[in-house]
């Protein structure tokens, strides 16, 4: 449906732009980190897409490089959609900043970090958002326990309850 | 817009930092809110969610692609369904079964994603006409609310957290009369929506709370990503059901009511709107609604009738792969997005192979809309939180996952 898209991408950036492809009716372009802010530049100021819908995180543990950062991009005036990956090393998991291209980056950024410790270069601020300060590691990396609690108040024993 | 009052300058006075929430009778949900106060002025709002986070991904991470379709009521659990039907549909695009799920299931999905809808402005209308002081449109939505609770319970057997849809079908089907049972509803609800129109509409209390109040224009909105009634309020038609139709919605006629202002108001008046549209949807399906199966014939998502488990070999194989093995999907990324009574509910899905899920991710609704807040709320009083939190509709289940 989006196929032009990564055309133009590929036409644009032939360099960054690493793979393609359209399963499902998605159109994904994986593309190199350091070109990131830079590609989304142009996606949001010529090609339109002016809403970015969803960013998450993903670790691709025991891969290299191990973590991946995804954006979802819809095009309102277009109707056009695209899926942008970008992979990033564990030795230095950080990126570029979107807050500058789109606002709404802001707390998807926050939600990054604190669940897979992926630094966003040029962030404003970056807190934990759903997560509580003294909360210690990254809970959705593949190597973080399923089991682990860190609760900060002691549990209550099932006896004394 | 911020005026700040000279008294500040005269009297060496500070701003008043107040905390609202998590244990707030209007922060509904459970989330703080953060506020610096000049008098009764917003200088400043810092949202804090987090308070309902139970590792909604972790788990699934940890379980079978059918037992997910559990923690997905979880998320938005006034409109479980549509929280379901997103989530089976973005799985079944993924194993590429989607063009074979038999046809009455697909309608009856769409039937009771409709009902679920209408549930879900009902709660959120409720509360809101409840705190801006209309506590007998809190209790006629309620009612009103229940008739449908009560159809949604007798096709699926639970209240609120229904796990209705698996992956190729539904559970069950609609047991006898369910037809008749929710025509009935839809005739009392009709009435009740009538009447609310008619206490709030023209209402000088409601209308001073809400008109030009938390406005939003039509490029923020659009700039933090949001969706569903709220970017509909500023007058901008978008609705996952008309631009990208899933379901059978291409089939049956209704319109995306719209707003002008963007304001408390606007999205009051989106939402009632949108209500009878699901009624009327929900009509026009009932008309189509075809009989048959409404599990795929497949024995690799389908439990064997009784008969096959204790008379044949491979009905206890099959039997016995679906309980302990569950489905196993193929290696691929999905992303599938569904309109939600909040806006675009999406399910991006990573699997490597397995029975589980390698990356669950939901991206909720009111998450971009509450990021927006501080930005709508800035300069106003600090009553006017109350009407345009909610209005948002924030659900904590979805919005800390």
């Amino acid at each position: 449906m989006s196929q032009i898209v990564l055309d133009k991408l590929k036409a644009r950036f032939a360099g960054a732009v690493l793979e393609t492809h359209s399963r499902f009716g998605n159109e994904t372009a994986s593309v190199k980190p350091e070109s990131l802010l830079e590609l989304m530049r142009f996606l949001k100021e010529e090609l339109g897409f002016e809403m970015l819908m969803d960013l998450c995180g993903v670790d691709h543990f025991p891969e290299q490089p191990r973590f991946e950062v995804v954006y979802h991009l819809k095009s309102m005036s277009r109707g056009w959609r695209v899926r942008v990956k970008a992979r990033v090393p564990e030795a230095c998991p950080e990126l570029d900043s979107v807050v500058s291209v789109w606002k709404g980056a802001n707390w998807y950024e926050r939600e990054c970090l604190e669940f897979y410790g992926i630094r966003f270069k040029g962030h404003p601020d970056l807190r934990p958002l759903l997560l509580y300060p003294e909360f210690e590691g990254f809970p959705l990396r593949k190597d973080y326990p399923h089991k682990k609690r860190q609760p900060l108040a002691p549990l209550l024993k099932p006896e004394s309850r | 817009m911020i005026k700040l009052s000279d008294t500040t300058k005269d009297l060496h006075t500070r701003y008043l930092s107040v905390m609202l929430g998590p244990s707030h009778p209007a922060m509904h949900g459970t989330i703080r809110m953060n506020l610096a106060l000049d008098g009764e002025t917003l200088i400043d709002i810092d949202v804090d969610p987090g308070y309902l986070h139970r590792g909604f991904e972790k788990e699934c991470e940890d379980h079978t692609w059918n037992q997910c379709v559990t923690y997905t009521d979880r998320l938005n659990y006034v409109s479980s369904i549509i929280n379901n039907v997103a989530y089976v549909m973005a799985v079944e695009k993924l194993l590429g079964i989607d063009s074979k799920i038999p046809e009455r299931a697909l309608w009856l999905r769409m039937i009771l994603s409709e009902v679920s809808r209408v549930t879900d402005h009902l709660t959120c209308l409720a509360g809101l006409c409840m705190e801006t002081g209309g506590f007998t449109a809190f209790l006629y939505f309620v009612k009103a609310r229940e008739y449908l609770y009560e159809v949604l319970e007798n096709v699926t057997g639970a209240r609120v957290t229904y796990s209705w849809t698996r992956i190729g079908g539904v559970r069950w089907d609609a047991p006898a009369g369910f037809e008749s049972q929710l025509r009935d509803a839809i005739k009392k609800v009709r009435p009740v929506l009538k009447d609310v129109h008619g206490l709030f509409d023209k209402n000088r209390i409601f209308l001073e709370r809400t008109v030009k109040v938390g406005v939003i224009s039509k490029e923020t909105a659009i700039a933090y990503g949001i969706t569903g009634p709220f970017l509909r309020s500023t007058g901008f038609s978008y609705d996952v059901r008309k631009a990208h139709p899933y379901l059978f919605y291409q089939d049956v006629d209704f319109e995306v009511p719209v707003g002008v202002n963007g304001d408390n108001y606007d999205r009051y008046w989106v939402r009632m709107l949108e209500m009878e549209q699901s009624l009327r949807i929900i009509e026009q399906a009932l008309v189509k609604l075809p009989g048959g199966p409404v599990m795929i014939d497949d024995p690799r998502f389908k439990f064997p009738d009784k008969e096959k488990v204790y008379g044949s070999i491979e009905g206890v194989i099959n039997h016995l792969k679906l309980v302990f093995e569950d489905v196993n999907v193929p290696a691929g990324e999905v992303y599938s997005y569904v309109e939600s009574p909040n806006g675009e509910l999406g399910f991006y899905l990573i699997s490597k192979g397995g029975n589980k899920p390698w990356k669950l991710r939901v991206h909720p609704p009111c998450f971009p809309i509450m990021q927006s807040l501080p930005e709508i709320l800035k300069g106003h009083m600090l009553a006017d939180i109350i009407p345009t939190f909610g209005g948002v509709n924030m659900i904590g289940g979805e919005m800390d996952r």
